[in-house]
């Protein structure tokens, strides 16, 4: 059984569905990549299994227990961690300050996270007493990251870590997310920049119109010609 | 230049502080709750209304039933949030606002129905001004101001140095995201209640002091205190004390005979200043001048 579950999610928000029953399975120390067009329902799934969106119908299981409908707040202590696309840093706190709060629910971890933290982005150091909203988008991405594995979870689940951030950033966080994968802790990444993302991926998992549209190991869906022309842009 | 001092400044200062005490409540309910909290100005009546109840029962002073009015205004805020408030909060913020317009009335009438609609004053001994230089203040006044200086100091280290604090820091930034931080977010509104529901007992025994009680002297400021909370923009508590401090000074200095020995302004327009103020901060800082949240 993997880690995360999921089978045949149906949601969205209000009265409008944007998940038509999904599939989805990922493992501890797997990258896995789900892709797809614009309102594919990528980070609406996401959004799904942090408790922050509507479920219809459809399981979504965490180390072997039900997590639908269970609130967000209970699922940081579960081993599930989530940073989403937009606002995820504290602005008005430090860096610092926000490692803190990764560690809100176990603040016994603090030292060891901030330490880890720092070994995996050491560009933070000089930044800890910054409030993390003077931040570069980058370096935010970083801060954001590295507040969800305070914990040390057992799946991090990244709403597109690298939109908007310059071709150097993008492959400092995709080496990262490796590494993070190669410490026994699963990725789950929804992502934009499909091809260099894919590459990395031990899944990928293809979304069109709030459904599974293939699923297979990253490169296999790289060499694909149908997948490439239908949603990778040839 | 010492009656400036005496009978604008001081007085502006006392003022000022007392709009402080209850304008850092607005703008931390505000932060955590998304929530314009219009019941704030009679929970700061039914301290001071408390406050006296207590003075007279037990022959204390107003200063040492401080402690009482608290004791009542946080159960108070506490249980207005959770039959009231709790139900409505992913309501539009204006439901919000009306139901705690609601509650606000409830306050006034229970105060009207036990210590009727006449202005009374806490007992207070006649002391004389202590006078340095020809520099003349009241007592109860540097008290006042020395109080409520001390209560944005632990405010300030609560916020800054606490666990529970930067919680609250970071639920004002983003809910959501604290949620998925896993931090408890209706423990952090219940702390919120108890903070803010002190500082207003306080704000309300202190404006007993330096005035007089009558039920609605806590929703004649209130407006003061939203123009206080939104010019230093609303969610960062240190920009409503500012802001407070700021308004307090404004309206007293306001009426100062500058030209010609009248007032600038008549003592009677002297709310009129908060309204002023409120307006021109919305029409050119809408942020306030510590970039609020609006």
């Amino acid at each position: 059984m993997a880690l995360l579950e999921v089978r045949g999610l149906v949601g969205g928000y209000g009265e409008t569905d944007i998940l038509h029953g999904v599939d989805l399975d990922a493992d501890a120390g797997e990258v896995v990549v789900v892709v797809g067009a614009n309102g594919a329902g990528k980070s609406t799934l996401m959004k799904a299994v942090a408790g922050l969106v509507r479920i219809r119908s459809g399981r979504v299981r965490f180390a072997g227990e039900e997590i639908a409908g269970a609130a967000s707040e209970t699922l940081v202590l579960r081993g599930l961690a989530y940073v989403p696309q937009e606002r995820n840093v504290f602005p008005s706190l430090t860096v610092e300050e926000n490692l803190a709060m990764g560690a809100y629910a176990r603040p016994a971890m603090f030292r060891e996270g901030k330490d880890r933290a720092l070994a995996l982005f050491p560009d933070l150091a000089a930044k800890l007493a910054t409030p993390a909203g003077r931040l570069s988008g980058g370096q935010r991405q970083m801060v954001a990251i590295a507040r969800a594995l305070m914990l040390q979870p057992r799946l991090i689940m990244l709403d597109e870590p690298t939109a908007g951030l310059s071709p150097k950033f993008c492959s400092a966080i995709f080496a990262r997310v490796q590494e993070i994968a190669r410490d026994g802790i699963g990725v789950l990444m929804v992502e934009q920049n499909a091809r260099p993302a894919l590459a990395i991926a031990d899944r990928g998992v293809v979304l069109a119109q709030g459904r599974n549209r293939a699923t297979a190991p990253g490169p296999a869906l790289l060499a694909d010609p149908d997948i490439g022309r239908l949603f990778l842009g040839g | 230049m010492l009656q400036l001092v005496n009978f604008y400044v001081v007085p502006g200062l006392v003022l000022g502080a007392i709009y402080a005490l209850s304008a850092t409540g607005l703008s931390l309910i505000y932060g955590v709750m998304r929530f314009a909290h219009f019941a704030h100005g009679d929970l700061m009546a039914l301290g001071a209304y408390v406050a006296l109840g207590a003075s007279t029962a037990f022959g204390i002073s107003a200063w040492a039933a401080i402690p009482f009015a608290a004791a009542v205004t946080v159960p108070v805020a506490l249980a207005a949030d959770a039959l009231f408030y709790a139900r409505l909060r992913r309501s539009l913020p204006a439901v919000l606002l009306i139901s705690s317009f609601g509650v606000a009335l409830m306050l006034r009438a229970v105060i009207y129905l036990i210590f009727g609609p006449t202005p009374v004053t806490f007992p207070r001994p006649i002391v004389p001004p202590l006078v340095w230089e020809g520099l003349r203040i009241q007592r109860r006044h540097v008290w006042i101001i020395l109080g409520s200086a001390l209560s944005a100091f632990v405010l300030h280290l609560i916020l800054s140095r606490t666990r529970a604090g930067r919680a609250m820091r970071a639920m004002s930034d983003d809910p959501d995201l604290a949620r998925i931080t896993g931090v408890p977010t209706a423990g952090v509104i219940r702390l919120t209640w108890v903070i803010a529901a002190v500082l207003v007992a306080l704000a309300g025994v202190f404006l007993g002091l330096d005035t007089q009680l009558q039920p609605v002297m806590g929703f004649n400021v209130l407006l003061a205190s939203f123009a206080a909370a939104i010019l230093g923009g609303i969610g960062r508590p240190w920009g409503a004390a500012f802001g407070g401090l700021i308004l307090g000074l404004a309206e007293e200095c306001a009426t100062y005979p500058l030209l010609a020995g009248a007032p600038l302004l008549e003592p009677t327009y002297k709310s009129a200043v908060a309204f002023a103020v409120l307006i021109a901060t919305l029409l050119f800082r809408p942020q306030g001048l510590f970039r609020g949240m609006i």
